[in-house]
């Protein structure tokens, strides 16, 4: 549901503006969180880690009680928020990279062999797939996440496990109308094997899509890892996961520290506006006829 | 009508197996479960105990079948936390999630539904640019964090509202909002799209060449069939907005299920922890049968079908 | 039947302009002609020759992209062009009715039956609830449905192709129009059900003074119904008169291969005459006389400049440089 609701969102907001720019400012967005996080041990003026509780809930620099030794402030901990907000961009992207990617290729092969196949195997997958859909996506990563435990490894996984519906659900579609053109049915006379049809003929086609899809997931899994990270079965302490540090905003709030929730906050929406942004643009070019996402 | 609400029956069933199939296999399959289902703290004996207790090493679809079995029967454990029946604990607090969810969609369909269709009727330009970026930033602001934001503002800095806890409408409205935020642009969205299909159908353009005036046109013909796919959407909506409220409740401390899955994990009290999923899950689908059976009743093509 | 004409359409032209400006299609180029009250006019032409739009352009519903550009539009005496909004409306059903070509999209499936025959009736005449279902009770009846008294209550998805085509004829005549367009308003239609269709449109129209224009590109039923044609190629008329001379004698080559491509039995023919070409690209039409290149005829002349409006005789006109006496049809290869 959230995935297509990104879809569809995005692809209305897009439509009015000249869909051939490209997009130049979600992709320097996506560009800049790159770099930051590869870059971050360079980056960032202090160890993330490890505060100094002399300097606690320091205020940004511009405002009275702030110093330039933490620009953007310091947490309960001392921790400056700049350096965790870099070393953060690069949990988010590593998680939501890899999310993604083991979701999307995990989705997009069941997808394309229930789609093609058919028969009890598209039933099998299709029934597990919507059992799996009948709880949202949170709920169920909360669940698994109680089980297995909180670790960065096992957060991907779990996302992995939770989106690749998701992405089983529309390649499968895709697949299914494939089936019906012409190269593919000239294939099947020609005597190709099942293997090397899916293989050199249905997946090159249906890669656009999971390309898409992928983008527009990217910043789903992201809202989704930081609302775990949040409610303490994320990314653990003392990683500075964005959720986390959002998690740990929530203290200082009713003081007013402003900058430890609001800060964290926009790096996520700057992520997820600039993926969804991206999807969006990748849509149209790729395939301009693609609009059952 | 018969045959399809029995169909959707069917499904109904079949969604509740696999989801109970699910999470008992992930919790049998993954590491080990004795030490999920025993207290925090509690000795190797205990570990032992619990493990002959629920049979864990007994074949798994034996398991299963006990699981199964206690399930039908309404027993979900005992909470270690609260030293109650899951069960009962889960329902005293679902009237306060219920609350919270009709409050969000409500607010959600007062604000999506009209501004979806003014979007798809283009009165002007610039309700049509407010609306996508309304629709953007309704699918890109984590629920949560909007929470905060209310709370920095309409708590902190004008001491307007309360920030946590429940038992006035004050207490609700920022809850509501954040929650509802999402589902808001969610369902604008597809109004707007629903009610663009209808606008190009061919009755449509009857309408207009019977000379019916445009209020009429849209107002009845477009409308109806417009709201169809949104009211559908909204029903299994309300369902899920119950479960993810989990965060939204969790930061304005609302008494609800959400939270309750939240403190059981702070908690580590897993017995809470899997009934609130299983029962979440059974909300959906049941909501989801529901769903279908209005769908059937107000649907005419539905209703009249042998 | 009085002498002033009900409709007359005087150089209307309907452009499309591409949202940058670029593109112009001219969908309706310069079309005149008249209609006798009680008359039938048939349209014919390819796809994309201009039909629908054309009468899209009479009732002024056109997509926002359309623009009626030049012309004039004269019904009753009334200058259509010049009506507001509000002034259309009342038209619109009321004076000019029009069917579409898919009944069961046209109608909606959510309503019943009754509800959607009365519409018209309670907003042109106000009528109440009450007697508008029981007028339009008595207009199912007046097209031949039978039982129309549970019909009426019934919804759209329960009637066959052919009632729903009945059905959104007697929305048509409910508000006794003067004129009726039909854009092809058999062709989803079984063969049976078609011949019991149309002689309903006939019977409908001597019972009730109507007009008849039909949007069609079946030659047949232009043969059997209408009183005139007009053949539409590239949105321009190129020829309009009279049923039983234009068959006989028809001045246009477009209308002449048209007519030769109907395959008749025991005709002799071993092969089907088709007209070669396809039809032009109304974004970029040939220059001269849009069918140049597709004519058997074709003159040097053609390719240069578009052939005016001939009159051939009263209410004849076809355009056409083989009509127009000072030119030298010196035949020259295409």
């Amino acid at each position: 549901m959230t995935s297509r609701s990104a879809a569809l969102t995005v692809a209305w907001r897009l439509s009015s503006f000249r869909s051939e720019g490209f997009p130049l400012i979600p992709m320097s967005i996506l560009g800049l969180l790159l770099f930051a996080a590869i870059f971050a041990n360079v980056l960032a003026p202090h160890d993330p880690e490890v505060g100094s509780l002399g300097e606690r809930f320091r205020p940004p620099f511009w405002q009275q009680g702030g110093s330039e030794k933490f620009i953007l402030g310091s947490d309960h901990l001392g921790r400056d928020v700049l350096s965790r907000l870099i070393f953060g961009a690069r949990v988010s992207i590593v998680v939501g990279f890899t999310a993604v990617l083991f979701a999307g290729v995990v989705g997009t092969g069941l997808g394309i062999l229930s789609g093609y196949l058919g028969g009890w195997v598209d039933q099998v997958i299709m029934r597990v797939t919507d059992a799996w859909l009948a709880i949202p996506a949170l709920t169920y990563a909360i669940f698994l996440a109680a089980v297995v435990g909180p670790s960065e490894m096992n957060i991907v996984i779990i996302l992995g496990l939770v989106y690749w519906t998701r992405y089983a659900r529309v390649i499968r579609g895709e697949v299914l109308s494939l089936k019906e053109r012409d190269f593919v049915r000239l294939a099947i006379v020609a005597g190709c094997s099942k293997r090397t049809i899916m293989k050199r003929h249905i997946l090159p086609n249906v890669l656009n899509s999971a390309i898409v899809l992928g983008t527009l997931m990217l910043g789903v899994v992201v809202v989704t890892e930081a609302a775990l990270s949040f409610l303490g079965v994320g990314v653990p302490p003392p990683k500075p996961a964005w959720g986390l540090m959002l998690a740990d905003g929530k203290k200082g709030l009713m003081a007013g520290y402003w900058w430890l929730t609001v800060l964290p906050g926009c790096c996520i929406m700057l992520m997820v506006l600039s993926a969804n942004l991206l999807g969006d643009w990748l849509r149209v070019k790729l395939d301009p006829q693609l609009r059952q996402l | 009508m018969k045959r399809y609400i029995l169909k959707r029956v069917g499904y109904a069933l079949i969604s509740l197996v696999l989801l109970s199939v699910t999470i008992f296999l992930f919790v049998r399959v993954t590491g080990d479960p004795a030490v999920l289902l025993v207290e925090p703290g509690a000795s190797q004996a205990d570990i032992d105990a619990i493990r002959t207790q629920f049979g864990l090493d007994r074949p798994l679809w034996v398991q299963y079948g006990h699981f199964a079995v206690s399930l039908l029967r309404g027993d979900l454990g005992h909470s270690f936390y609260y030293r109650m029946p899951v069960l009962e604990l889960y329902l005293s607090r679902l009237p306060n999630s219920l609350l919270l969810a009709a409050a969000a969609m409500a607010f959600s369909l007062v604000i999506g539904i009209p501004t979806g269709i003014i979007a798809a009727v283009r009165v002007n330009r610039w309700w049509d640019s407010a609306g996508k970026v309304f629709a953007l930033l309704g699918l890109s602001l984590p629920s949560f964090w909007v929470g905060l934001l209310l709370i920095l503002f309409f708590s902190v800095y004008l001491g307007w509202l309360p920030s946590s806890g429940s038992g006035s409408a004050a207490h609700v409205v920022m809850p509501a909002f954040a929650l509802g935020w999402y589902f808001a642009a969610a369902h604008m969205r597809l109004t707007r799209s629903s009610m663009l299909d209808v606008l190009g159908s061919e009755y449509v353009k009857l309408a207009r060449l019977k000379g019916l005036p445009e209020a009429l046109v849209i107002g009845k013909h477009a409308f109806k069939n417009a709201l169809i796919p949104v009211l559908t959407l909204a029903g299994i909506n309300l369902v899920i907005m119950v479960n993810v409220a989990v965060v939204v409740e969790t930061v304005f401390a609302w008494p609800g299920v959400g939270r309750l899955l939240a403190e059981g994990i702070a908690f580590r009290d897993f017995p809470v922890v899997q009934a609130t999923v299983i029962l979440g899950g059974f909300m959906i689908v049941i909501v989801n049968l529901l769903v279908d059976v209005l769908y059937a009743v107000i649907d005419p093509r539905i209703r009249l079908e042998r | 039947m009085s002498d002033a004409p009900l409709l007359e359409l005087k150089g209307l032209s309907t452009h499309y302009v591409s949202a940058r400006g670029t593109r112009v299609v001219r969908a309706v180029d310069e079309v005149s002609l008249t209609l006798a009250p009680g008359s039938t006019l048939g349209i014919v032409g390819e796809s994309g020759s201009g039909k629908s739009t054309l009468a899209l352009t009479i009732l002024r519903l056109l997509p926002p992209a359309a623009k009626i550009v030049a012309g004039e539009i004269l019904f009753e005496g009334e200058d259509l062009l010049a009506k507001s909004d509000v002034e259309m409306r009342r038209v619109r059903g009321k004076r000019i009715a029009m069917i579409l070509q898919d009944p069961m999209a046209s109608l909606n499936p959510l309503f019943t039956i009754g509800d959607q025959v009365s519409e018209p009736l309670r907003v042109h005449e106000g009528v109440g609830r009450r007697s508008a279902w029981r007028r339009a009770t008595d207009l199912l009846k007046a097209v031949r449905i039978s039982a129309p008294e549970s019909r009426v209550r019934e919804y759209p998805h329960q009637m066959s192709g052919g009632m729903r085509q009945r059905i959104v004829g007697a929305i048509a005549i409910s508000c006794a129009p003067r004129l009726l367009i039909a854009d092809e308003p058999t062709t989803s239609l079984d063969l049976t059900i078609q011949a019991q269709y149309l002689n309903l449109l006939r019977d409908l129209q001597r019972e009730r003074q109507l007009a008849l224009i039909f949007i069609t590109h079946n030659l047949g039923i232009v043969a059997k119904m209408c009183d005139q044609v007009a053949v539409m190629y590239a949105g321009r008329l190129v020829e309009w008169g009279p049923v039983t001379r234009i068959f006989d004698a028809p001045a246009h080559p477009y209308t002449r291969a048209l007519l030769e491509s109907i395959p008749r039995m025991g005709d002799g023919r071993e092969r089907l005459t088709a007209i070669e070409g396809q039809p032009p690209d109304l974004a970029a039409p040939p220059g001269g006389c849009a069918f140049h290149p597709r004519c058997p005829q074709a003159m040097s002349r053609c390719r240069e400049e578009a052939p005016p409006e001939t009159a051939l005789g009263p209410s004849h006109t076809a355009r056409c440089w083989l009509n127009v006496p000072a030119a030298v049809p010196t035949a020259s290869a295409r």
